[in-house]
């Protein structure tokens, strides 16, 4: 690998993206889009705390920041895939196979709590290898790859764990992965989600992996002819993507201090749901890390308020079903703007 | 000499994966589908609500040891999901096909199934039903637990923690399928009629999902200050407040929790005092029950229509006892 022709190459890959609008307009754009965003998170935020004197409180918000780690964590590895125009549908039941495979090394080899963790992380990064070599070397459109190994990770989570949740609660100090509280009264799955939104943040904007990212999901043709890789960056997406679902198992994991083999079927919706709730496009090309923490809020929010309102679970379906439709609307009526 | 190699290879790969098997399951009951018992001529297909629960290995562990006692063999199906329900109808429609002695079914949809018992009953297949029976009138005679009446018992215990005062809330795991129905109504009923004074402030439905019930009861414990109990209908669903008050640092007593069903989790939770007590079926009575329903109309014997096999309640005291700990699974 001669990394020297790829770098100089990448500016003008960078500048091949946002051609079509201008760079400047872009820039705006994106602005106001993740404004947008976190002026909707305040005002469901004003809303429930008028609507409920039960909602704002510490405690209250401790729960929601908590609630939000999982899905939060899965959407910030999704919205590399989202960028560069694919989808992955395989994070939900992944998350649970990486947990599963965390409780075999953990419980059922007695391995130390480092390895145990890394070999969950692992699994969830082995499955976004296999994933990106399905999608960039065999060329599988990424909804038929990432869904046949949501199944095979499912039917493998059920077939390792003989059907059966596997307990961690033998294993000193598992739980705190996620329940600790470092920083007092903030528990740890909320400050692993923080501290992997700094890393994605900084790979996604201030890496050459970023910029390909971006390029790809733009028109990954042009940017093959400009001479980079793509097929090799791809991957390296789908592994990143792999290894925060790698992440969100251990977190879930230890939150419920046991691996549930059987849920996860549905979490990979909600993850996709808070990136693009935060502005990431389905069609490439555009995103934030931001916006997808945003996102992510904005979805718990709603949910907690709506059940400390006491509204039945299934109003909130329709409601949070509404909130993504406004949110994807309101963006398309922004890019035909600024197309014009 | 090159075929003994890969043959040799193949062996020696062969062995390495049935040891990780093996040890993955952890000498557990596997996921094979027929019992193996005998070379049983006589073949009874079951088609469940699921098989991910461990409920549902109970039922499927109880089914074939009745099984392996008579001498029969079984096959034991059933969809990924509890909501599921078209495929659980090809499932059924499979278990058709293959023309078994009898069939065993537990309807997802009461309504759903109908056609395929027709089916069944042209092609001359006596159906039998467990937990949860279809609306045909084909089906001969049906293991469950009384969901309404459990659902009660689980009121009453709750009513006589709290002190038969103040504000409780449920976690439901469905508001679709008969047992999340009937036990949330069973315990409903029994409040409104029983305990004038305790109000059911609030139910929420988390699919089960350890997860999304924890978040549920956190926010209904928010949303309350005065809750003085949860019941959750289901493992998941009471694990999921077991977890709630566990995060949310209460000391144990503060809130009364009240389950349903067993498994390790709920098992500890009784011992370490966050959870009062649960409701326990007797799932391993339900797989024996439909398999011997189904062996007795196979001999042209007449089984009872509605075999109860049982609810009990459990907790520190009685979970010992011989009666509960045969029907606690973990």
């Amino acid at each position: 690998m001669n990394a020297s022709p790829v770098i100089e190459k990448a500016p003008k890959v960078g500048e091949t993206a946002p051609a079509k609008s201008g760079t400047a307009v872009t820039f705006l754009r994106a602005k106001l889009q993740q404004s947008l965003a976190f002026g909707t998170l305040i005002v469901l935020v004003i809303f429930f705390s008028i609507a409920s004197s039960n909602f704002f409180s510490w405690s209250n918000i401790s729960s929601i920041l908590l609630a939000t780690a999982v899905i939060g964590i899965l959407a910030l590895g999704t919205t590399f895939v989202i960028i560069t125009g694919g989808i992955d549908l395989s994070i939900g039941t992944g998350m649970t196979l990486a947990a599963v495979m965390t409780g075999i090394f953990l419980v059922n080899m007695q391995l130390p709590l480092i390895v145990g963790v890394l070999g969950g992380l692992a699994t969830g990064a082995l499955m976004g290898f296999i994933n990106g070599v399905n999608i960039a070397i065999l060329k599988l459109p990424p909804f038929i790859a990432t869904l046949a190994m949501m199944l095979i990770a499912q039917g493998l989570a059920l077939v390792i764990s003989g059907v059966r949740p596997i307990y961690f609660s033998g294993v000193e100090g598992f739980k705190n992965i996620s329940l600790g509280t470092i920083i007092p009264g903030l528990p740890n799955a909320v400050l692993i989600l923080f501290l992997l939104a700094i890393v994605a943040y900084l790979l996604l904007s201030k890496t050459l992996f970023g910029r390909y990212t971006f390029a790809i999901g733009s028109n990954e043709e042009a940017t093959r002819l400009s001479g980079v890789n793509t097929r090799k960056w791809l991957i390296v997406v789908y592994t990143v993507a792999g290894l925060f679902t790698g992440f969100a198992g251990v977190v879930i994991a230890a939150r419920l201090d046991s691996a549930q083999p059987q849920i996860g079927v549905g979490y990979e919706l909600q993850a996709i749901a808070a990136v693009i709730i935060g502005g990431t496009s389905l069609l490439g090309g555009r995103g934030s890390i931001m916006g997808t923490v945003i996102g992510a809020l904005i979805m718990s929010v709603l949910i907690n308020g709506l059940r400390i309102m006491s509204i039945q679970t299934e109003w909130q379906n329709v409601v949070v079903g509404i909130v993504i439709l406004i949110a994807v609307f309101t963006d398309t009526l922004r890019q035909r703007r600024s197309a014009t | 000499m090159k075929t003994g190699k890969k043959v040799a290879a193949l062996a020696a790969a062969a062995a390495v994966a049935l040891s990780l098997a093996g040890c993955s399951n952890g000498g557990g009951g596997g996921t094979a589908e027929s019992s193996g018992s005998g070379e049983g001529d006589i073949q009874i297909a079951l088609v469940s609500k699921g098989f991910q629960h461990q409920f549902w290995q109970a039922v499927k562990q109880g089914a074939e040891q009745r099984a392996e006692e008579l001498g029969v063999s079984v096959t034991f199906d059933g969809p990924a999901a509890e909501t599921e329900i078209d495929g659980q109808l090809q499932m059924l429609q499979a278990a058709i096909d293959k023309k078994p002695d009898a069939i065993g079914f537990a309807a997802l949809d009461p309504e759903a199934c109908i056609p395929l018992y027709d089916a069944a009953e042209s092609a001359g297949i006596p159906v039998v039903e467990f937990d949860a029976g279809c609306s045909s009138e084909y089906g001969q005679s049906i293991a469950k637990t009384d969901s309404l009446g459990a659902g009660a018992l689980a009121a009453d215990h709750m009513a006589e923690l709290i002190g038969g005062e103040g504000e409780v809330a449920i976690v439901g795991h469905s508001q679709i399928n008969s047992t999340g129905v009937e036990r949330r109504d069973g315990f409903v009923d029994q409040m409104e009629a029983e305990y004038p004074d305790i109000e059911i402030v609030d139910i929420q439905y988390g699919d089960g999902d350890h997860l999304k019930s924890a978040d549920i009861a956190k926010a209904m414990i928010q949303a309350h200050p005065n809750l003085k109990g949860i019941y959750g209908t289901n493992e998941g669903s009471a694990i999921g407040v077991v977890n709630a008050v566990g995060e949310l640092g209460l000391e144990s007593g503060e809130l009364t929790v009240v389950g349903f069903d067993s498994g390790q989790a709920q098992i500890d939770a009784i011992e370490n005092g966050l959870m009062a007590g649960a409701i326990t079926q007797n799932p391993i009575g339900i797989g024996e029950e439909v398999v011997q329903a189904a062996y007795d109309i196979i001999n042209g014997e007449t089984p009872e229509e509605v075999i109860d096999t049982g609810y009990f309640w459990y907790d520190k005291d009685n979970m010992d006892d011989e009666e509960i700990a045969a029907v606690l699974y973990k």
